[in-house]
């Protein structure tokens, strides 16, 4: 199992939860755990396509995925995966 | 018992005086040779010898190891008659067990009669001495740090939750300039957060009123506003000739569009944002570390996006960022320490955890993976129909 970090626009998906454990040897199966765990997310995470939207950053521990193997990063127990959204908010 | 002069004149008898011209022949680099000005600290302040070290006589015991270490080294001290280094020579020779010590006969007046070049140092007035006394004890500041943050130019991209306390605290550590970009009126709402404005100045411009409560820490500090909107066709002629931006921005168009420019200006933006009991804090120094856009190539929706002002924000949040916001600024300016270029923290205020990402220069980055000159005004902080979609999140 690894543990999966809710950003607090995603919490309100996840029934407030910070942070979820889910199953999967790689990033695209821990994800998909999680939209199955908690479908009010699936959107926000996956295009139609079936790909991550472009606007989601997930990292696995302190690592973007995108300079790893993308989905198909090999996630290990204990393994941390970070969702991130870009923030604005200043004032 | 004998007079001081007589002490003097023997004393002389027994140190090496070297001529000013032999000083001067061991060029500025001293060929070898420390040369060491022993006078007091407004005297040296004045002018003194190209590449001399300082030691006033009366630190002379406790301050010469850090000045020369090396006690066979040669040593040349010069004052401004050549009577008090020659006392200073004396106490080095027989005293500290320093092997080559010479003492420059007539000083620093002969040196001058001579039509030999003084080097005028800038120096801190009486008050800024005061003023900057805790920076001057540290190390990693000191007075060439201070310096370089009394000649700094920094923008401030608005004068909200985080370019409040970094207005504050960047004016207190002498900050020469601060440009403050916010079209904005102070409102009641504003002061759960906003510490650089007031009761009194609801109603007031806010770069009016944080230039009020930037001058009343520190009235040296040169400000600039800009009443404006930040847009395309103003941000390249107002970040010119900034140092560094402090990106304090409430929403994703003008922050692209920032990114978009501060590349093309290679201007290195110290960015934070929060939301609710959560910030992000980082640096995009362009060409150095990733831009803005290697980390989020792309904004999210309106409905993952929700501003301050509509969700609400811990008051004390922005004080926290945008402190940290100030401490890279300070960093960037004095070149002292680590910056968080490359790194991502997140701060999550509820259960105190730092948490720390790196961040890559993405090499097919839309914008900092060209030469600036190659980024055009047209593209800057473009997004398609984003403007308009994101309008409604305020």
């Amino acid at each position: 199992m690894s543990t999966i970090k809710i950003p607090p626009v995603l919490r309100a998906s996840v029934g407030g939860e910070k942070e979820i454990e889910a199953s999967g040897s790689n990033v695209g199966e821990v994800l998909r755990s999680l939209a199955e765990q908690h479908p009010a997310t699936e959107s926000q995470l996956f295009s139609e396509e079936g790909g991550l939207n472009r606007y989601v950053n997930v990292y696995l521990n302190d690592e973007d995925v995108r300079v790893l193997d993308g989905l198909d990063t090999n996630v290990s127990d204990g393994d941390t995966v970070v969702i991130l959204p870009a923030m604005a908010g200043g004032a | 018992m004998a007079s001081g002069a007589e002490i003097i004149r023997k004393i002389k008898e027994r140190i090496e005086e070297v001529d000013p011209k032999e000083v001067h022949e061991l060029g500025q680099n001293g060929n070898g040779a420390v040369i060491v000005d022993v006078r007091e600290q407004h005297e040296f302040e004045e002018s003194h010898v190209p590449g001399a070290v300082h030691v006033p006589r009366g630190h002379l015991e406790s301050r010469i190891e850090g000045a020369v270490s090396d006690r066979g080294k040669r040593v040349v001290l010069y004052c401004a008659s050549g009577n008090r280094s020659a006392l200073a020579a004396h106490t080095l020779q027989d005293l500290l067990g320093y092997e080559d010590v010479a003492s420059m006969r007539g000083g620093i007046t002969l040196w001058k009669d001579r039509g030999y070049e003084v080097e005028v140092p800038r120096s801190l007035t009486p008050e800024q001495r005061e003023r900057y006394s805790r920076h001057l004890l540290v190390p990693e500041v000191g007075l060439a740090g201070q310096m370089k943050l009394l000649d700094a130019k920094v923008l401030l991209l608005g004068a909200g939750g985080l370019g409040s306390p970094s207005a504050l605290y960047l004016a207190a550590a002498g900050v020469g300039t601060l440009g403050i970009v916010d079209n904005d009126v102070v409102d009641l709402s504003n002061l759960q957060r906003q510490v650089a404005h007031s009761n009194d100045r609801i109603g007031v411009p806010k770069v009016d009123s944080a230039e009020i409560a930037i001058h009343e820490i520190n009235p040296d500090v040169n400000v600039q506003k800009y009443p404006v909107r930040l847009g395309a066709d103003n941000i390249m002629e107002i970040i010119e000739g900034y140092d560094v931006i402090v990106d304090g921005l409430d929403n994703f168009p003008t922050r692209y569009l920032l990114n978009d420019a501060s590349v093309r200006t290679r201007t290195p933006v110290v960015s934070a944002s929060i939301l609710g009991f959560e910030g992000q804090l980082s640096v995009f120094h362009p060409y150095e570390g990733p831009c803005y856009r290697c980390l989020y190539p792309t904004p999210p929706p309106a409905e993952l996006a929700p501003s301050c002002g509509a969700a609400g924000v811990l008051g004390v949040l922005p004080g926290v960022m945008g402190l940290l916001q100030s401490v890279e600024v300070i960093k960037l300016i004095t070149g002292a320490g680590d910056t968080m270029a490359g790194r991502l923290l997140l701060y999550d205020a509820l259960g105190t955890t730092f948490t720390e990402l790196k961040v890559r220069r993405d090499p097919d980055c839309p914008i900092c993976s060209r030469e600036p000159d190659a980024i055009s005004d047209e593209e800057m902080g473009v997004f398609p129909d984003y403007e308009a979609f994101c309008a409604g999140a305020g």
